[in-house]
């Protein structure tokens, strides 16, 4: 069998205190991209933070599998290890590390201690990397995302995404923020990746980067759970229509709504 | 009824110390008329840092005579690593002790006019220049006591010229020795950068014993005259015996620049004067300095800019790490002198906590006596990031690894600036020995 399976069980996570998934069930196996749609505010982000074990998320009730191995005991670099990529909605800004001398730690840190990369062979592979994302190569250099643009910073998360070569990726609102061009370039990256060993989770509430990228399959988050699911022709249905028929269709009245009344 | 202290010196031992060197009657009355002055004078008052208990002042003997270096293959390891050797020795002094053992200055820049030799020497032989820049334009031998004491027992230290015109590629470089702690490093450096010269000058201080009590008393003077560029680097990593007085002061003339990266990691308690006169119209003035307290050591580290030209432009910018109980204290000053019309006072100062017990006080301070300025600052004391950990481990970073790396980049713009690759080398795995 190739590739990883990562395993989500009735996923429930709270943040300060307060229940922001309830129950999220799914299912991302190596050669699959499944996209997560949903309004604003449903809980898609957590959901990815919870995966990478983001210290504010706190995992109240469920599971969270990786090829067997329980993700939810592995610190936040195990998780990374065991293969693992979260490409961040809004990824820090590290004064005084550069993007280089970073990846280069991130590479070394899945190596054996006298096993890490070559310095030529990692000096390449970044060149080549940036140069297909289209990336100014003096961007090597910089310091860590200190005064990237937005979509500087996002192409720099798709740089490491290709750099690490992860067995899944969580891709968090990749494609906000980017203007047509650059979205181009991040889907191009993205789509490189495609083969039968990589699986890839992609949060959006834009259909628009599913125009780029063909999921195999589609999920609807709404109040924090995954509340309908289907091939690429459901994303095309929630751009023509929006969410309202999923709403009516399931019985799901807008909890803000019900907290208001 | 006063208490009268009995010091091991006096105007009859100053005076002889004096006449041994073969020192001009100008600087042995310039000694003997500070130490009439240590006598009246209060110590320095740096804020927030109580010094009445520390020791500034005692010591067993004056001086401790070393051998000259035939070679530099003779150092020891710690200070040959400073050198960058495969570059071939270029401009070089190097103290052990009291003792200038070693110079070397190419022949290009002597026919410059360039002078680079120990000050006790430049008294004697280049005595007119150093009488006219010696403790005037810039630290007065009047401001305390410890100021008067320094100029009294001065006992080591550098003169550097640089004439009108010359600019020096090649950086110079001082290494001052400290491995007697009984003997103190009454230091004066001394640097004039003429009209429109250049220079790039880097100093190490390094102990080579730890535990042994003893004091240092360190006086740099940088003065850039009109439109003279002067970019110095310093890293200071003297002992947890040895208690340090130490006051770089610049002074800029019209157009000048002066640029500071002081990499202040000693192990002892340590009192950090850094001020900046921007004296002449359109002068700038640019510090940045880095620490890592670790231990019990308190340090109190003073950094400011005083605009007094107009259209001059002073930048500080502080990062200090502390850990273990160590306490500091960064007073960061920007001060704009009526009449500094259009001047531009700008100041950082932040400090990362990784202990509990470690205590860190960052005090941002503007004195504006003028309207048509500009003038800001930023201040913060905190822990490491966790999201910014969270980040560096979300790409397979350990722990570890990643808090290394987010204090490595926070101490890396004073790194990145020193001009010698050894120097540079040094203060990056002197930080990485005190985080550890």
């Amino acid at each position: 069998m190739a590739g990883s399976t990562l395993t989500i069980k009735d996923l429930h996570v709270a943040i300060d205190g307060k229940e922001i998934l309830k129950g999220v069930n799914l299912e991302v196996k190596g050669g699959e991209f499944h996209a997560i749609m949903g309004p604003n505010g449903t809980g898609k982000s957590t959901l990815s933070s919870a995966i990478m074990g983001h210290p504010k998320y706190e995992v109240t009730q469920g599971s969270i599998f990786l090829d067997g191995k329980d993700v939810l005991e592995m610190e936040v670099d195990e998780r990374a290890q065991a293969g693992l990529f979260l490409a961040m909605q809004y990824p820090s800004e590290i004064s005084g590390v550069t993007n280089a001398d970073f990846l280069r730690s991130a590479i070394n840190a899945r190596r054996e201690e006298g096993d890490e990369i070559p310095l030529m062979q990692f000096i390449k592979k970044m060149d080549k990397t940036m140069e297909f994302l289209e990336m100014d190569i003096n961007m090597a250099q910089r310091y860590l995302n200190e005064g990237f643009s937005g979509g500087e910073k996002k192409r720099n998360e798709i740089l490491q995404l290709m750099m690490i070569e992860p067995k899944i990726a969580i891709l968090d609102e990749i494609d906000s923020g980017l203007d047509i061009d650059a979205l181009k370039v991040v889907s191009k990256g993205i789509n490189s990746m495609r083969n039968s060993d990589f699986g890839c989770l992609i949060i959006t509430h834009y259909q628009r980067l599913l125009n780029y990228i063909t999921p195999d399959y589609v999920h609807v988050m709404m109040n924090g759970r995954v509340v309908k699911s289907g091939g690429p022709e459901l994303a095309t249905r929630l751009e023509a229509e929006g969410y309202d028929w999923i709403k009516q269709e399931l019985g799901i009245e807008d909890e803000e709504a019900v907290e208001v009344e | 009824m006063t208490l009268q202290t009995q010091y091991p010196f006096d105007k009859g031992f100053v005076e002889s110390y004096a006449v041994s060197n073969g020192e001009p009657e100008w600087f042995k009355n310039l000694r003997l008329n500070a130490l009439e002055k240590f006598e009246v004078l209060p110590m320095p008052n740096p804020d927030k840092t109580k010094i009445e208990k520390w020791d500034l002042i005692s010591f067993k003997q004056h001086t401790a005579e070393d051998q000259s270096i035939a070679a530099i293959d003779a150092l020891p390891e710690k200070v040959k690593a400073l050198i960058d050797v495969e570059a071939g020795l270029k401009n070089l002094y190097i103290q052990q002790n009291q003792t200038p053992s070693f110079l070397s200055v190419t022949e290009d820049l002597k026919q410059q006019g360039v002078i680079f030799t120990d000050i006790l020497t430049a008294v004697k032989e280049h005595g007119e220049l150093v009488q006219k820049y010696f403790m005037t334009d810039g630290v007065k031998v009047d401001e305390h006591r410890l100021t008067a004491f320094h100029a009294a027992l001065v006992n080591g230290g550098a003169f550097l010229y640089i004439p009108k015109n010359v600019e020096v590629k090649e950086p110079i470089q001082s290494i001052f020795i400290h491995s007697n702690a009984d003997a103190p490093l009454i230091n004066h450096v001394l640097i004039v950068a003429d009209d429109n010269s250049s220079v790039t000058y880097v100093e190490n201080y390094i102990s080579l014993q730890d535990e042994a009590e003893g004091i240092a008393n360190i006086i740099t003077e940088v003065l850039a005259l009109t439109n003279a560029r002067v970019t110095f680097g310093a890293v200071d990593t003297l002992a947890h015996g040895v208690t340090t007085y130490v006051n770089r002061r610049g002074y800029a003339g019209r157009d000048a620049r002066i640029e500071w990266a002081l990499g202040l990691m000693n192990d002892g308690n340590t009192i950090s004067e850094n001020v900046t006169n921007l004296v002449g119209d359109g002068s700038v003035g640019d510090t940045k300095s880095v620490v890592v307290g670790r231990g019990d050591q308190k340090q109190n580290f003073t950094t400011k800019v005083v605009h007094f030209g107009k259209n001059s432009e002073g930048f500080i910018l502080k990062h200090g790490v502390m850990k273990d109980s160590a306490s500091s204290v960064f007073n960061g000053i920007g001060k704009i002198e009526h009449g500094a019309t259009k001047a531009n006072a700008q100041q950082e100062s932040r400090v990362l906590m990784l202990s509990e017990k470690a205590r860190g006080d960052a005090n941002p301070i503007l004195l504006i006596d003028e309207d048509d300025v500009m003038a800001g600052h930023a201040a913060s004391v905190g822990r490491v990031d966790p999201i910014q950990l969270y980040y560096l481990m979300s790409r397979g970073i350990p722990k570890v690894e990643a808090e290394r790396l987010v204090i490595h980049g926070f101490l890396a713009p004073v790194v990145n600036q020193l001009p010698i690759e050894g120097v540079k080398k040094q203060l990056s795995e002197v930080i990485e020995r005190k985080v550890k």
